[in-house]
């Protein structure tokens, strides 16, 4: 097969599995959840095929129609966006299995709903992914808000509804209000909104008009959730925790930083940044991001929130390498995606196996919770780690390259903001650790939560058990669950590894 | 060429004028109907063989009874013409099959054939509007469609109709008489009413107070017409009182044809004089545009009837087509022609949900369509895929009429007007999404849980306005291509 | 093409207090049949206005006869029939509808309508 086909493949299998899910009907949940992973496993192997081929030097392209005269929905595949698309495709696969788990362990309601938007919310994430051009990817862009919408208002309770208004209303208010009009002003003063090399605004405009353009494009771009628009994504914790933790720790937030690489690379051109100037006063920004993100993080006692603002304190990383107008930070921007991503999903792996399995969702609630769930703890731990940045985990090579980017540019003061940022890391992922495996159980809350357990028990069907090993105590998430987990923190160790290999993969955008 | 190519620029007018009598003859609803329907295919058919003519072979002039111009009644039909002609065929012709069953609902059956008739006489008076090329002749036509469509709103159920239509026909009479004052002005300096003519005679004159007058009377009495701001009173409640099909059409034509008769008298009567830019009108003007875009969407946002909403909404809308118009660059004169098509797409499949919800609730309250998302799943979901068009989400058409204004406004260095026009969709999705709420997120009252759709006879129509909102939203190219044809055809003369 | 030396431009001003009053009378009086003759003044003057545009100095009625050079412009009359007629559509509709409003609501006096509708807003009644 042709690349041209395999990427338009590479979407047409989400949006079938979509619609397959939307009618294969309620009475048939085993199909339906069937189909998700074949999905899942077929997108990974085509993207995966064109990695490959994007990895041989080959840049191939296809324009799917013409949408408005001289304007087209085009894709055109670019390591950057390939990387993206390797990892949400990968990491869709274990969140399938996760799900399935996950949602029926928790008994959560409009299932079918749910995995015909998840489907939905993967393709717009690969067209973002693949796009050849700033309409294409203001399209998907548009399409994964409004698809989400339905994954974060899903209880339907008052709090949902009302975190959904925030999550749509700054995201959708963002992106009309300042991308969209950031895009047709590059296209009235540039004529063309192609992805190309170096920039298409460099000598198209004059500098006030780049100035002003970058920073309605970052700001527009709402799902790099740069402060003040951050609100929207603590909000959509409400989600059940498969969409919090693919989309709000991988898929949305990422096609955010990636859009913001993308156009600062592809739209201005690093080498205009620097140039200009244009971009620093937002490295300030995104470094204010990053430490604030974190205090708050710090004072969150929910698990789920307190990963949120940790999401939104990393984002602001890659946000910060892109900004650093240098090609080293946009490297270790572009890893951090990948990075974190793995990082990040475990953790939130981790803190939906809590909630569904032990029913805890406070961090002062889980001291002692490490020993009846200690594989769960202790994947958390090292995830933990990762995001920290300490070696032998993905995590360090990232930081690495952004603090490289800092000396480089002369700019020390990011240097450290980045080593306080991972001593604050410390401060509000390692104490989960700690009290789970050292902290000293409340008994009565304890006893109370187990009666509940037992009401609502989980299906009886081999794979949703819980897990105890044989050993006296342990009450561990079922494998469904535990599964991905142990795989994703496998992969923190692995990244670390083959972090070079990646570094190879981007040097033709980023050079050597 | 043949009899039908040669007369095409008449034959659309007069098939519909003078097949709406028959109506009366007929009586019988049913068959009333389905005359009036095959009446508004064939109109529609002409409407695209004349398109197509247009298209390949340029402007069309045609003159009524051999008179030739100045001195005969001149049919002149160029592409904004035969655009705006094929929005309104096009909108008659999926209205029609969907009036049938939302007007059994809401009309007496005695009064049916009457509804056809009128119907019949409005499209007629609006084509007529959009291909004539004399000045008086326009009066004519924009009496007809007037007069059948104050009948058309008072014939609703509501009591509170005929009030409506009784003060739209005082607002109405005043603007049409406002018209004639101004052309009468005109014909007084000139001695011609062939707008062709006028436009070459007018430069002559043009410092005097006369045409000054003359102006200023013909743009208050548009202005009445298509509803700009602040002449827009009459048109809420007659929007919300009005059947529900009917409702469809008015709001998908109407007011789209008087803004098409503006555009004419500005851009080819006053062409070579830029009355915007010689009279410094072009910033009242985009000031007013604007405004009525903020206080139509703000108006919106606190309306508990959801026909009135809508109603609104479209005062907001005529705003974004006068801005488009004002600006003075072809972009954004294209992109307030677009938005002409567009708008009639959107708001037609946005009140024909409301006519559905209509039939099943006898309601159209904000708190009466909770939960209506699982009672009635089609209708719902129709209103959201039209209000994510009216916010202006990509690939529908709300996004393409944006596209071109923001790039027009940008490109006249007006970026403030931009932001403003990005700002008011903010306020679009506030009012959309109240409604998609209440639709989605509250249960229905207690005795309305079980789903109750409407009948196919409404929702295939709306589905099918719906299909062409995302058609025409996903490959603009050739409703993009027409709209800047015509503008930069409707500029030519001036630049 | 027309003469205005006499009688100067007097006629205008009739023409212009004849369509103020119209006005007047349409916006200031809340009965509706006042209202329906006000536009109907209204219409008259701009008839009137078209008439005086026609009239040549010295020109009899356009109608072709020898010996007779100068005739008054016949086209604003014609196109005044017209007017006239459209006009008198207009007063026949808006008078059926006073008589409709006069049915549903036994008052036919603008300010209470508006009331009696305002309260049936608010009754949220829809039927």
């Amino acid at each position: 097969m042709s690349a041209e086909t395999l990427i338009l493949l590479a979407l047409g299998v989400p949006f079938l599995g979509s619609l397959f899910v939307l009618f294969s009907g309620p009475g048939s949940a085993n199909v339906r959840d069937g189909i998700t992973v074949i999905s899942a496993v077929i997108l990974f192997s085509i993207v995966w095929t064109l990695i490959g081929i994007v990895d041989g030097g080959a840049r191939p392209s296809v324009t799917l129609l013409e949408m408005l005269p001289g304007l087209s929905i085009t894709f055109t595949l670019e390591p950057i966006g390939m990387l993206f698309a390797g990892i949400a495709s990968f990491l869709w696969i274990l969140t399938s299995f996760y799900a399935y788990g996950y949602m029926r362990g928790h008994h959560e309601a409009n299932q079918t709903r749910f995995f015909f938007c998840f489907a939905i919310a993967i393709m717009s994430a690969i067209g973002i992914a693949f796009a050849g051009n700033m309409l294409t990817l203001f399209v998907f862009y548009e399409i994964l808000t409004i698809s989400t919408f339905p994954l974060v208002a899903h209880s339907g309770t008052d709090e949902a509804r009302r975190a959904g208004r925030v999550y749509l209303g700054i995201l959708l208010s963002t992106s009309i209000t300042f991308l969209l009009t950031a895009i047709i002003w590059t296209y009235v003063e540039a004529g063309t909104l192609d992805f190309r090399e170096g920039g298409i605004l460099a000598g198209n405009a004059p500098v006030g008009v780049i100035g002003v353009l970058f920073g309605l494009y970052i700001y527009g771009i709402g799902k790099a959730a740069l402060m003040p628009f951050h609100r929207w994504l603590p909000a959509a914790m409400v989600a059940p925790t498969p969409v919090s933790a693919l989309l709000h720790a991988v898929a949305v937030v990422k096609a955010g930083v990636f859009s913001v690489i993308k156009v600062s690379v592809y739209i201005f051109g690093i080498d205009t940044l620097a140039t200009t100037g244009v971009s620093t006063w937002l490295a300030y920004v995104a470094a204010a991001t990053i430490l604030l993100a974190s205090l708050v993080a710090m004072r969150k006692d929910n698990l789920k929130a307190r990963l949120a603002y940790s999401t939104v304190s990393q984002l602001s990383y890659i946000v910060l390498g892109a900004m650093l107008a240098s090609n080293i930070g946009a490297m270790g921007s572009t890893m951090h995606i990948v990075m974190h991503a793995f990082g990040k999903i475990t953790l939130f792996f981790c803190a939906g196996a809590i909630i569904v399995f032990a029913h805890k969702t406070e961090i002062s609630d889980m001291h002692g919770l490490g020993r009846k769930m200690p594989v769960t703890f202790f994947c958390f731990f090292i995830a933990s780690l990762s995001i920290i940045g300490l070696p032998p985990l993905g995590g360090v090579w990232s930081k690495w390259y952004l603090a490289m980017a800092a000396v480089e540019t002369e700019q020390l003061i990011f240097v450290a903001v980045l080593m306080i940022s991972s001593l604050l890391n410390i401060a509000y992922l390692m104490p989960v650790v700690l009290y789970g495996f050292f902290g000293k159980e409340k008994s009565a809350a304890v006893h109370a939560h187990d009666g509940h357990d037992d009401h609502h028990a989980p299906p009886d069907h081999p794979m949703l058990k819980h897990l105890t090993f044989g050993i006296k105590g342990v009450k561990e998430a079922p494998v469904m669950c535990l599964a991905p987990i142990v795989l994703t923190t496998f992969g923190c160790f692995a990244l670390f590894f083959y972090a070079d290999r990646i570094r190879l993969f981007l040097a033709p955008v980023f050079g050597g | 060429m043949s009899f039908i190519e040669t007369h095409i620029s008449v034959l659309v007018v007069i098939v519909p004028l003078i097949a709406a009598p028959f109506c009366i003859l007929l009586r019988n609803s049913v068959t009333a109907w389905a005359w009036a329907t095959v009446v508004c295919l064939v109109t529609m058919a002409l409407a695209v063989q004349l398109l197509q003519q247009v298209w390949l072979g340029g402007t069309i002039s045609y003159d009524l009874g051999n008179w030739p111009g100045p001195w005969g009644i001149v049919y002149r039909v160029d592409e904004l013409g035969a655009f705006v002609v094929l929005i309104v065929a096009a909108l008659a012709a999926i209205v029609l099959p969907y009036a049938k069953t939302s007007i059994e609902r809401e009309i007496p059956k005695e009064r049916h054939y009457l509804v056809y008739c009128m119907l019949l006489l409005c499209i007629a008076g609006l084509l007529g509007m959009a291909v004539t090329s004399d000045a008086f002749n326009l009066f004519v036509f924009l009496e007809i469609s007037s007069l059948a469509t104050y009948v058309l709103v008072g014939i609703g159920q509501d009591r509170r109709a005929l009030t409506a239509a009784l003060r739209y026909l005082i607002l109405g009479t005043l603007g049409a008489t406002f018209y004639v004052i101004g052309i009468g002005m005109l014909y007084q300096m000139t001695g011609s009413l062939n707008m062709t003519d006028l436009a070459t005679l007018l430069p002559a004159v043009q410092d005097t107070r006369t045409v000054h007058a003359a102006l200023a009377f013909i743009v208050v009495g548009f202005g009445l017409k298509l509803a700009m701001f602040p002449l827009h009173f009459w048109l809420p409640n007659a929007y919300t009182f009005a059947p529900s099909a009917v409702t469809v059409f008015l709001a998908a034509t109407a007011t789209k044809v008087a803004i098409y008769s503006l555009i004419r008298l500005i851009f080819t009567v006053f062409g070579d004089i830029e009355p915007l830019e010689t009279y410094n009108l072009r910033f009242a003007v985009i000031i007013l545009a604007v405004a009525g875009m903020f206080a139509g969407s703000l108006m919106a946002i606190f309306q508990t009837n959801i026909k009135r909403m809508l109603a609104y909404s479209s005062v907001a809308q005529v705003g974004y087509m006068i801005l488009g118009i004002s600006i003075g660059n072809a972009l954004a004169m294209a992109g307030g022609i677009i938005h002409m098509f567009n708008h009639a797409l959107m708001k037609g499949a946005l009140f024909m949900v409301m006519g559905c919800v209509m039939y099943m609730l006898g309601s159209v309250k904000l708190e009466d369509m909770a939960g209506l998302g699982k009672r009635m799943p089609f209708t719902a979901a129709a209103f959201v895929a039209g209000g994510f068009s009216l916010i202006g989400v990509p690939l529908t058409v709300g996004f393409v009429s944006k596209f071109y204004l923001v790039q027009g406004a940008l490109l006249a260095g007006w970026w403030p007007i931009a932001l403003l026009i990005m700002l008011s969709s903010l306020l679009a999705i506030i009012y959309v999404w109240r409604v998609v709420e209440m639709m989605y997120f509250r249960s229905p009252a207690i005795g309305h849980g079980q789903m109750t759709e409407a009948p196919m006879t409404l929702l295939i129509p709306t589905y099918v306005l719906l299909a062409a909102v995302f058609w025409f939203g996903i490959d603009a190219t050739f409703t993009g291509d027409l709209a800047m044809a015509a503008a930069e055809s409707l500029l030519g003369g001036s630049k | 093409m027309v003469d205005l030396s006499f009688p100067g431009l007097l006629n205008y001003w009739f023409v212009f207090l004849l369509m103020l009053i119209g006005l007047y009378i349409v916006i200031a009086h809340e009965n509706l049949i006042k209202k329906i003759v006000g536009l109907n003044v209204f219409q008259v003057s701009v008839f009137v206005f078209y008439i005086s545009v026609a009239k040549v100095k010295g020109g009899t009625a356009p109608i072709l006869a020898d010996g007779i050079e100068v005739y008054s412009n016949p086209l604003p009359h014609v196109l005044i029939l017209t007017a006239i007629v459209v006009g008198l559509a207009m007063t026949a509709l808006g008078l059926a509808l006073v008589v409709r409003v006069q049915e549903s609501f036994g008052i036919i006096e603008d300010d209470e309508l508006r009331a009696l509708e305002d309260q049936q807003e608010d009754e949220g009644n829809n039927a």
